[in-house]
Protein backbone atom coordinates (compact mmCIF):
# COMPACT_ATOMS: atom_id res chain seq x y z
CA UNK A 1 0.00 0.00 0.00
CA UNK A 2 1.31 3.46 -0.92
CA UNK A 3 0.88 6.53 1.22
CA UNK A 4 0.89 9.97 -0.38
CA UNK A 5 0.91 12.96 1.95
CA UNK A 6 -0.67 15.69 -0.16
CA UNK A 7 0.91 18.51 1.84
CA UNK A 8 4.40 17.11 1.08
CA UNK A 9 3.55 16.76 -2.59
CA UNK A 10 2.17 20.31 -2.53
CA UNK A 11 5.35 21.74 -1.01
CA UNK A 12 7.51 19.94 -3.57
CA UNK A 13 5.24 21.08 -6.36
CA UNK A 14 5.04 24.78 -5.56
CA UNK A 15 8.57 24.82 -4.14
CA UNK A 16 7.49 26.76 -1.07
CA UNK A 17 7.41 25.54 2.52
CA UNK A 18 4.80 28.12 3.47
CA UNK A 19 1.93 26.88 1.33
CA UNK A 20 -0.42 24.38 2.93
CA UNK A 21 -3.47 25.17 0.84
CA UNK A 22 -4.46 23.23 -2.22
CA UNK A 23 -5.66 26.13 -4.34
CA UNK A 24 -5.67 26.95 -8.07
CA UNK A 25 -5.88 24.69 -11.11
CA UNK A 26 -2.19 24.85 -12.04
CA UNK A 27 -1.28 23.72 -8.53
CA UNK A 28 -3.85 20.93 -8.65
CA UNK A 29 -2.63 19.76 -12.04
CA UNK A 30 0.98 19.73 -10.81
CA UNK A 31 0.04 17.77 -7.67
CA UNK A 32 -1.91 15.24 -9.76
CA UNK A 33 1.04 14.86 -12.14
CA UNK A 34 3.27 14.11 -9.16
CA UNK A 35 0.80 11.55 -7.78
CA UNK A 36 0.67 9.83 -11.18
CA UNK A 37 4.46 9.87 -11.37
CA UNK A 38 4.65 8.16 -7.98
CA UNK A 39 2.06 5.59 -9.09
CA UNK A 40 4.11 4.77 -12.18
CA UNK A 41 6.88 3.52 -9.89
CA UNK A 42 4.59 0.94 -8.32
CA UNK A 43 3.57 -2.57 -9.36
CA UNK A 44 0.52 -3.46 -11.44
CA UNK A 45 -2.15 -3.37 -8.71
CA UNK A 46 -1.85 -0.73 -6.01
CA UNK A 47 -3.89 0.71 -3.18
CA UNK A 48 -2.83 4.29 -2.51
CA UNK A 49 -3.81 6.32 0.53
CA UNK A 50 -4.25 9.98 -0.44
CA UNK A 51 -3.72 11.79 2.84
CA UNK A 52 -5.28 15.23 3.44
CA UNK A 53 -4.33 15.38 7.15
CA UNK A 54 -1.84 18.24 6.74
CA UNK A 55 -3.78 20.18 4.10
CA UNK A 56 -5.49 23.31 5.45
CA UNK A 57 -7.98 23.76 2.64
CA UNK A 58 -8.75 22.81 -0.94
CA UNK A 59 -10.74 24.93 -3.37
CA UNK A 60 -13.14 23.73 -6.09
CA UNK A 61 -10.68 24.16 -8.95
CA UNK A 62 -7.90 22.29 -7.19
CA UNK A 63 -10.28 19.52 -6.04
CA UNK A 64 -11.33 19.06 -9.65
CA UNK A 65 -7.73 18.77 -10.81
CA UNK A 66 -6.40 16.58 -8.00
CA UNK A 67 -9.33 14.31 -7.16
CA UNK A 68 -11.78 14.31 -10.05
CA UNK A 69 -9.23 14.04 -12.84
CA UNK A 70 -7.24 11.39 -10.97
CA UNK A 71 -10.35 9.26 -10.48
CA UNK A 72 -11.50 9.83 -14.07
CA UNK A 73 -8.16 8.66 -15.42
CA UNK A 74 -8.09 5.46 -13.40
CA UNK A 75 -11.81 4.75 -13.83
CA UNK A 76 -11.49 4.98 -17.62
CA UNK A 77 -11.75 2.00 -19.96
CA UNK A 78 -7.96 1.83 -20.31
CA UNK A 79 -6.42 2.99 -17.01
CA UNK A 80 -2.60 3.24 -16.83
CA UNK A 81 -2.74 0.40 -14.31
CA UNK A 82 -4.99 -1.21 -11.73
CA UNK A 83 -4.87 1.51 -9.07
CA UNK A 84 -7.27 2.01 -6.14
CA UNK A 85 -7.51 4.99 -3.82
CA UNK A 86 -8.42 5.51 -0.19
CA UNK A 87 -8.83 9.11 0.97
CA UNK A 88 -7.64 9.83 4.50
CA UNK A 89 -7.79 12.92 6.71
CA UNK A 90 -10.66 14.57 4.84
CA UNK A 91 -12.36 17.03 7.19
CA UNK A 92 -15.34 19.33 6.94
CA UNK A 93 -12.91 22.00 5.69
CA UNK A 94 -12.10 19.90 2.62
CA UNK A 95 -15.47 18.31 2.11
CA UNK A 96 -17.38 21.17 0.49
CA UNK A 97 -15.05 21.34 -2.51
CA UNK A 98 -14.66 17.57 -2.80
CA UNK A 99 -18.39 16.94 -2.63
CA UNK A 100 -19.03 19.57 -5.31
CA UNK A 101 -16.60 18.04 -7.80
CA UNK A 102 -17.83 14.49 -7.15
CA UNK A 103 -21.40 15.63 -7.83
CA UNK A 104 -20.40 17.56 -10.93
CA UNK A 105 -18.41 14.68 -12.41
CA UNK A 106 -20.63 11.84 -11.18
CA UNK A 107 -17.76 10.26 -9.23
CA UNK A 108 -17.55 8.38 -5.95
CA UNK A 109 -14.63 7.59 -3.68
CA UNK A 110 -13.83 5.71 -0.48
CA UNK A 111 -13.19 7.81 2.63
CA UNK A 112 -11.31 6.47 5.61
CA UNK A 113 -12.67 7.82 8.88
CA UNK A 114 -12.10 7.08 12.55
CA UNK A 115 -14.92 4.54 12.59
CA UNK A 116 -14.06 2.81 9.32
CA UNK A 117 -14.50 3.41 5.63
CA UNK A 118 -17.48 4.63 3.66
CA UNK A 119 -18.26 5.39 0.08
CA UNK A 120 -19.22 8.99 -0.79
CA UNK A 121 -20.40 10.70 -3.94
CA UNK A 122 -23.18 9.89 -6.38
CA UNK A 123 -23.68 6.18 -6.98
CA UNK A 124 -26.62 4.19 -8.42
CA UNK A 125 -28.75 2.72 -5.62
CA UNK A 126 -28.00 -0.88 -6.61
CA UNK A 127 -24.24 -0.27 -6.58
CA UNK A 128 -24.37 1.50 -3.23
CA UNK A 129 -26.36 -1.40 -1.74
CA UNK A 130 -23.89 -3.92 -3.13
CA UNK A 131 -20.88 -1.89 -1.87
CA UNK A 132 -22.33 -1.66 1.64
CA UNK A 133 -23.07 -5.37 1.70
CA UNK A 134 -19.58 -6.30 0.51
CA UNK A 135 -18.18 -4.01 3.19
CA UNK A 136 -20.26 -5.80 5.83
CA UNK A 137 -19.43 -9.30 4.62
CA UNK A 138 -15.75 -8.81 3.82
CA UNK A 139 -14.26 -10.84 0.97
CA UNK A 140 -17.22 -12.35 -0.84
CA UNK A 141 -18.13 -14.19 -4.05
CA UNK A 142 -20.89 -12.86 -6.33
CA UNK A 143 -23.01 -15.98 -5.75
CA UNK A 144 -22.96 -15.56 -1.97
CA UNK A 145 -23.60 -11.86 -2.33
CA UNK A 146 -26.62 -12.50 -4.55
CA UNK A 147 -27.96 -14.93 -1.93
CA UNK A 148 -27.54 -12.42 0.88
CA UNK A 149 -29.17 -9.67 -1.13
CA UNK A 150 -31.88 -11.93 -2.53
CA UNK A 151 -30.98 -10.56 -5.93
CA UNK A 152 -30.30 -11.95 -9.38
CA UNK A 153 -26.64 -12.99 -9.67
CA UNK A 154 -26.20 -11.35 -13.08
CA UNK A 155 -27.46 -8.05 -11.66
CA UNK A 156 -25.09 -8.34 -8.70
CA UNK A 157 -22.20 -9.17 -11.02
CA UNK A 158 -23.08 -6.12 -13.12
CA UNK A 159 -23.10 -3.88 -10.03
CA UNK A 160 -19.77 -5.32 -8.88
CA UNK A 161 -18.25 -4.67 -12.28
CA UNK A 162 -19.49 -1.06 -12.09
CA UNK A 163 -17.95 -0.68 -8.61
CA UNK A 164 -14.67 -2.21 -9.76
CA UNK A 165 -14.50 0.17 -12.71
CA UNK A 166 -15.12 3.06 -10.32
CA UNK A 167 -12.17 1.78 -8.22
CA UNK A 168 -14.45 1.18 -5.21
CA UNK A 169 -14.06 -2.60 -4.94
CA UNK A 170 -11.16 -4.89 -5.83
CA UNK A 171 -11.50 -8.28 -7.45
CA UNK A 172 -9.43 -10.97 -5.70
CA UNK A 173 -9.65 -14.19 -7.69
CA UNK A 174 -13.38 -14.77 -8.10
CA UNK A 175 -14.21 -12.75 -4.97
CA UNK A 176 -14.63 -9.07 -4.27
CA UNK A 177 -13.53 -6.83 -1.41
CA UNK A 178 -14.17 -3.13 -0.77
CA UNK A 179 -11.27 -0.69 -1.00
CA UNK A 180 -9.98 -0.05 2.51
CA UNK A 181 -11.55 -3.26 3.85
CA UNK A 182 -8.59 -3.71 6.20
CA UNK A 183 -9.94 -0.71 8.13
CA UNK A 184 -13.24 -2.38 8.87
CA UNK A 185 -16.62 -0.70 8.76
CA UNK B 1 -6.70 69.25 -24.15
CA UNK B 2 -7.35 67.47 -20.85
CA UNK B 3 -10.75 66.05 -19.94
CA UNK B 4 -11.56 66.56 -16.29
CA UNK B 5 -13.57 63.75 -14.70
CA UNK B 6 -15.23 64.34 -11.35
CA UNK B 7 -14.99 61.42 -8.97
CA UNK B 8 -18.07 61.16 -6.70
CA UNK B 9 -17.54 61.87 -2.98
CA UNK B 10 -18.64 58.34 -2.16
CA UNK B 11 -17.05 55.92 -4.59
CA UNK B 12 -18.52 52.42 -4.82
CA UNK B 13 -19.72 49.93 -7.43
CA UNK B 14 -22.72 52.10 -8.31
CA UNK B 15 -21.15 55.55 -8.28
CA UNK B 16 -18.14 54.37 -10.25
CA UNK B 17 -20.46 54.29 -13.27
CA UNK B 18 -20.59 58.11 -13.00
CA UNK B 19 -16.84 58.14 -13.63
CA UNK B 20 -17.21 55.83 -16.63
CA UNK B 21 -20.10 57.86 -18.08
CA UNK B 22 -17.91 60.96 -18.16
CA UNK B 23 -15.29 59.24 -20.31
CA UNK B 24 -17.59 57.27 -22.63
CA UNK B 25 -16.83 59.49 -25.61
CA UNK B 26 -13.23 60.27 -24.68
CA UNK B 27 -10.62 58.42 -26.80
CA UNK B 28 -8.32 56.05 -24.87
CA UNK B 29 -5.27 58.13 -25.78
CA UNK B 30 -6.77 61.45 -24.65
CA UNK B 31 -5.44 63.17 -21.54
CA UNK B 32 -7.65 62.66 -18.52
CA UNK B 33 -7.59 64.18 -15.08
CA UNK B 34 -9.57 62.29 -12.46
CA UNK B 35 -10.52 64.84 -9.85
CA UNK B 36 -10.85 62.87 -6.60
CA UNK B 37 -10.22 65.86 -4.34
CA UNK B 38 -13.71 65.71 -2.85
CA UNK B 39 -13.82 61.98 -2.33
CA UNK B 40 -14.50 61.14 1.32
CA UNK B 41 -15.14 57.43 1.09
CA UNK B 42 -14.24 54.64 -1.31
CA UNK B 43 -15.23 50.99 -1.17
CA UNK B 44 -12.76 48.22 -2.09
CA UNK B 45 -14.57 48.15 -5.45
CA UNK B 46 -13.96 51.88 -5.88
CA UNK B 47 -10.25 51.64 -5.12
CA UNK B 48 -9.55 48.57 -7.25
CA UNK B 49 -11.67 49.99 -10.07
CA UNK B 50 -9.65 53.23 -10.01
CA UNK B 51 -6.47 51.20 -10.59
CA UNK B 52 -8.16 49.14 -13.28
CA UNK B 53 -9.45 52.28 -14.99
CA UNK B 54 -5.91 53.59 -15.38
CA UNK B 55 -4.93 50.33 -17.09
CA UNK B 56 -7.57 50.94 -19.76
CA UNK B 57 -5.96 54.23 -20.83
CA UNK B 58 -3.15 54.34 -23.34
CA UNK B 59 -2.04 57.74 -21.99
CA UNK B 60 -1.18 57.80 -18.29
CA UNK B 61 -4.04 59.66 -16.59
CA UNK B 62 -3.65 62.17 -13.77
CA UNK B 63 -5.31 61.67 -10.40
CA UNK B 64 -5.90 64.60 -8.07
CA UNK B 65 -5.87 62.83 -4.71
CA UNK B 66 -8.50 63.42 -1.99
CA UNK B 67 -8.03 66.61 0.02
CA UNK B 68 -9.19 65.06 3.25
CA UNK B 69 -6.19 63.76 5.16
CA UNK B 70 -8.27 61.04 6.77
CA UNK B 71 -9.16 59.73 3.32
CA UNK B 72 -5.64 59.77 1.86
CA UNK B 73 -4.37 58.18 5.05
CA UNK B 74 -6.87 55.36 4.63
CA UNK B 75 -6.07 54.94 0.92
CA UNK B 76 -2.40 54.68 1.85
CA UNK B 77 -3.12 52.01 4.47
CA UNK B 78 -5.18 50.16 1.89
CA UNK B 79 -2.11 50.09 -0.36
CA UNK B 80 -3.73 52.22 -3.05
CA UNK B 81 -0.96 54.74 -3.66
CA UNK B 82 1.72 52.05 -3.84
CA UNK B 83 0.07 50.73 -7.01
CA UNK B 84 -1.33 54.05 -8.24
CA UNK B 85 2.14 55.61 -8.45
CA UNK B 86 2.88 53.35 -11.42
CA UNK B 87 -0.45 53.99 -13.14
CA UNK B 88 -1.31 57.63 -12.47
CA UNK B 89 0.45 60.91 -12.34
CA UNK B 90 -0.57 61.79 -8.81
CA UNK B 91 -1.32 65.39 -7.87
CA UNK B 92 -1.64 66.57 -4.31
CA UNK B 93 -0.22 65.44 -0.98
CA UNK B 94 -0.62 61.89 0.22
CA UNK B 95 1.26 59.74 2.74
CA UNK B 96 4.29 58.15 1.10
CA UNK B 97 4.27 55.44 3.73
CA UNK B 98 1.22 53.52 4.86
CA UNK B 99 1.73 54.44 8.54
CA UNK B 100 0.73 51.16 10.12
CA UNK B 101 -1.86 48.61 9.30
CA UNK B 102 -5.62 49.05 9.41
CA UNK B 103 -7.56 46.42 11.32
CA UNK B 104 -10.50 46.84 8.94
CA UNK B 105 -8.35 46.16 5.90
CA UNK B 106 -8.08 42.40 5.91
CA UNK B 107 -6.15 42.34 2.69
CA UNK B 108 -4.67 45.51 1.30
CA UNK B 109 -4.82 46.01 -2.45
CA UNK B 110 -2.76 43.18 -3.90
CA UNK B 111 -1.76 42.50 -7.46
CA UNK B 112 -2.95 39.19 -8.93
CA UNK B 113 -1.26 37.95 -12.07
CA UNK B 114 -0.30 34.33 -11.50
CA UNK B 115 -1.22 31.24 -9.55
CA UNK B 116 1.38 31.94 -6.83
CA UNK B 117 -0.33 35.28 -6.11
CA UNK B 118 -3.54 33.39 -5.30
CA UNK B 119 -1.62 31.11 -2.90
CA UNK B 120 -0.20 34.20 -1.28
CA UNK B 121 -3.51 36.01 -0.71
CA UNK B 122 -5.26 32.86 0.52
CA UNK B 123 -2.43 32.21 2.98
CA UNK B 124 -2.52 35.81 4.21
CA UNK B 125 -6.29 35.99 4.65
CA UNK B 126 -6.91 32.74 6.54
CA UNK B 127 -5.99 33.76 10.05
CA UNK B 128 -7.50 37.23 9.77
CA UNK B 129 -10.67 35.81 8.24
CA UNK B 130 -11.23 33.55 11.22
CA UNK B 131 -11.12 36.47 13.66
CA UNK B 132 -13.15 38.75 11.42
CA UNK B 133 -15.92 36.25 10.71
CA UNK B 134 -16.20 35.59 14.45
CA UNK B 135 -16.69 39.33 14.96
CA UNK B 136 -19.44 39.22 12.34
CA UNK B 137 -21.13 36.42 14.33
CA UNK B 138 -20.55 33.97 11.51
CA UNK B 139 -19.95 30.32 12.19
CA UNK B 140 -16.34 29.10 12.15
CA UNK B 141 -17.42 26.95 9.19
CA UNK B 142 -17.66 30.15 7.15
CA UNK B 143 -13.89 30.69 7.27
CA UNK B 144 -12.83 28.01 4.82
CA UNK B 145 -15.60 28.96 2.40
CA UNK B 146 -14.46 32.55 2.61
CA UNK B 147 -10.90 31.62 1.63
CA UNK B 148 -12.25 29.38 -1.15
CA UNK B 149 -14.38 32.24 -2.43
CA UNK B 150 -11.38 34.55 -2.45
CA UNK B 151 -9.31 31.92 -4.23
CA UNK B 152 -11.87 31.21 -6.93
CA UNK B 153 -12.61 34.80 -7.86
CA UNK B 154 -8.91 35.66 -7.93
CA UNK B 155 -8.33 32.68 -10.22
CA UNK B 156 -10.76 34.19 -12.72
CA UNK B 157 -8.10 36.83 -13.34
CA UNK B 158 -5.28 34.31 -13.76
CA UNK B 159 -7.31 32.00 -15.99
CA UNK B 160 -9.41 34.35 -18.08
CA UNK B 161 -8.34 37.99 -17.94
CA UNK B 162 -5.17 37.73 -19.99
CA UNK B 163 -3.55 40.38 -17.77
CA UNK B 164 -3.12 41.09 -14.08
CA UNK B 165 -5.68 42.62 -11.75
CA UNK B 166 -6.24 43.53 -8.11
CA UNK B 167 -7.94 42.22 -5.03
CA UNK B 168 -8.84 43.89 -1.74
CA UNK B 169 -10.74 42.68 1.33
CA UNK B 170 -12.19 45.03 3.91
CA UNK B 171 -14.82 45.23 6.64
CA UNK B 172 -16.92 48.27 7.38
CA UNK B 173 -20.19 49.24 8.97
CA UNK B 174 -22.80 49.65 6.24
CA UNK B 175 -25.34 51.82 7.97
CA UNK B 176 -27.22 53.10 4.95
CA UNK B 177 -28.47 49.75 3.72
CA UNK B 178 -27.95 47.31 6.54
CA UNK B 179 -27.15 48.99 9.80
CA UNK B 180 -24.50 46.36 10.45
CA UNK B 181 -21.01 45.38 9.48
CA UNK B 182 -20.09 43.68 6.26
CA UNK B 183 -16.98 42.10 4.85
CA UNK B 184 -16.33 42.87 1.20
CA UNK B 185 -14.06 41.24 -1.35
CA UNK B 186 -13.43 43.25 -4.51
CA UNK B 187 -11.54 41.83 -7.46
CA UNK B 188 -11.01 43.84 -10.63
CA UNK B 189 -9.15 43.44 -13.88
CA UNK B 190 -9.01 45.20 -17.23
CA UNK B 191 -8.65 42.00 -19.22
CA UNK B 192 -10.76 40.48 -21.98
CA UNK B 193 -13.99 40.26 -19.96
CA UNK B 194 -16.58 37.48 -19.87
CA UNK B 195 -18.03 37.95 -23.38
CA UNK B 196 -14.71 37.71 -25.21
CA UNK B 197 -13.54 34.91 -22.94
CA UNK B 198 -16.62 32.81 -23.76
CA UNK B 199 -16.38 33.70 -27.46
CA UNK B 200 -12.94 32.09 -27.50
CA UNK B 201 -14.49 28.72 -26.63
CA UNK B 202 -14.01 26.22 -29.45
CA UNK B 203 -17.23 25.80 -31.45
CA UNK B 204 -19.02 28.49 -29.45
CA UNK B 205 -22.36 29.21 -31.11
CA UNK B 206 -23.84 32.62 -30.55
CA UNK B 207 -27.57 32.81 -30.06
CA UNK B 208 -29.83 35.60 -31.30
CA UNK B 209 -29.01 37.54 -28.19
CA UNK B 210 -25.32 37.62 -27.48
CA UNK B 211 -23.87 40.48 -25.52
CA UNK B 212 -22.17 41.20 -22.20
CA UNK B 213 -25.35 40.44 -20.23
CA UNK B 214 -25.87 37.09 -22.00
CA UNK B 215 -22.23 36.18 -21.34
CA UNK B 216 -22.61 36.99 -17.64
CA UNK B 217 -25.79 34.91 -17.41
CA UNK B 218 -23.97 31.99 -19.04
CA UNK B 219 -20.94 32.22 -16.77
CA UNK B 220 -22.47 33.19 -13.43
CA UNK B 221 -25.89 31.50 -13.56
CA UNK B 222 -25.25 28.50 -15.82
CA UNK B 223 -21.59 27.87 -14.94
CA UNK B 224 -20.49 28.02 -18.59
CA UNK B 225 -16.77 28.32 -19.23
CA UNK B 226 -14.66 28.84 -22.32
CA UNK B 227 -13.17 25.41 -21.70
CA UNK B 228 -15.00 22.30 -22.94
CA UNK B 229 -14.00 20.37 -19.83
CA UNK B 230 -17.24 19.79 -17.85
CA UNK B 231 -15.31 20.30 -14.61
CA UNK B 232 -14.85 23.96 -15.45
CA UNK B 233 -17.15 26.68 -14.18
CA UNK B 234 -17.38 25.17 -10.69
CA UNK B 235 -15.66 28.09 -9.01
CA UNK B 236 -18.41 30.67 -9.40
CA UNK B 237 -21.06 28.00 -8.74
CA UNK B 238 -19.32 27.22 -5.45
CA UNK B 239 -19.10 30.91 -4.60
CA UNK B 240 -22.85 31.25 -5.19
CA UNK B 241 -23.61 28.31 -2.90
CA UNK B 242 -21.37 29.72 -0.17
CA UNK B 243 -22.97 33.16 -0.37
CA UNK B 244 -26.46 31.64 -0.36
CA UNK B 245 -25.61 29.99 2.93
CA UNK B 246 -24.36 33.18 4.58
CA UNK B 247 -26.88 35.59 3.07
CA UNK B 248 -24.17 37.21 0.97
CA UNK B 249 -24.31 39.14 -2.26
CA UNK B 250 -22.35 38.50 -5.45
CA UNK B 251 -22.14 41.03 -8.25
CA UNK B 252 -20.13 40.66 -11.42
CA UNK B 253 -19.67 43.52 -13.87
CA UNK B 254 -18.15 43.06 -17.30
CA UNK B 255 -18.30 45.37 -20.30
CA UNK B 256 -21.70 47.05 -20.32
CA UNK B 257 -23.56 44.70 -17.97
CA UNK B 258 -23.70 43.68 -14.35
CA UNK B 259 -25.30 40.59 -12.89
CA UNK B 260 -26.03 40.18 -9.20
CA UNK B 261 -27.22 37.45 -6.87
CA UNK B 262 -29.25 39.69 -4.61
CA UNK B 263 -30.15 38.72 -1.02
CA UNK B 264 -33.23 40.05 0.73
CA UNK B 265 -31.38 42.85 2.50
CA UNK B 266 -30.36 44.50 -0.79
CA UNK B 267 -32.43 46.16 -3.51
CA UNK B 268 -29.97 45.95 -6.37
CA UNK B 269 -31.29 44.74 -9.73
CA UNK B 270 -30.38 41.17 -10.74
CA UNK B 271 -29.26 42.26 -14.19
CA UNK B 272 -28.24 45.74 -15.34
CA UNK B 273 -27.60 46.31 -19.04
CA UNK B 274 -26.40 49.21 -21.17
CA UNK B 275 -24.07 50.47 -18.47
CA UNK B 276 -21.12 52.63 -19.48
CA UNK B 277 -18.47 50.30 -20.85
CA UNK B 278 -15.67 49.11 -18.55
CA UNK B 279 -13.25 46.52 -19.94
CA UNK B 280 -12.42 43.31 -18.08
CA UNK B 281 -14.35 41.98 -15.11
CA UNK B 282 -15.07 43.35 -11.67
CA UNK B 283 -16.40 41.06 -8.97
CA UNK B 284 -17.73 42.09 -5.58
CA UNK B 285 -18.70 39.79 -2.72
CA UNK B 286 -20.49 41.19 0.32
CA UNK B 287 -21.18 39.14 3.45
CA UNK B 288 -23.19 40.79 6.24
CA UNK B 289 -22.84 40.42 9.96
CA UNK B 290 -25.28 37.92 11.44
CA UNK B 291 -27.85 39.20 13.91
CA UNK B 292 -30.14 42.17 14.29
CA UNK B 293 -29.27 45.49 12.67
CA UNK B 294 -27.28 47.92 14.81
CA UNK B 295 -27.84 51.41 13.38
CA UNK B 296 -24.98 53.82 13.84
CA UNK B 297 -25.20 57.62 13.71
CA UNK B 298 -21.89 57.76 11.90
CA UNK B 299 -23.12 56.25 8.62
CA UNK B 300 -20.79 54.16 6.52
CA UNK B 301 -17.50 54.50 8.30
CA UNK B 302 -14.01 53.91 7.07
CA UNK B 303 -11.09 54.60 9.28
Amino acid sequence: MNHIDLSSVLRQTVACELYSNLVTRPTGAAVRDEIERLLMDTCERTLTVIDFSQVSMIDFSCADEVIAKLLLRYAAEDPPHDAYFLFRGVTEEHWEAIEAVLERRGLALVLEQADGVRVVGPLPDDERRVWETVQRLGRVAPTELADVLGADEAAVQHALEGLRRRRLVMQVGDDYIVVGAHRGG
Amino acid sequence: MTTVVNVPPSLDDHSFDDVLRQVESVPADANILLDARHVRWASPFGLTALLTFAQTRSEMPTLAVPELEETTSYWARAGFFRHAEALYELHGPYPKRAGGSDSNVLLEITSIAKSEDVHDVVGRIQQKAQLMLRELNLDAKATVGFAMTLSEICQNIVEHAGRGGWVMVQTYRWTKRLGRRVVVIAVADAGVGFRKSLESAPGKERGDRWDDAAALEDAVIRGVSRFRDPGRGQGLAGVRRYLGRWDGKLSVRSGTAKIAIVPNWDDDVPLAEHLPSFPGAQVQVTIPERGSPQPSPKGRTQR
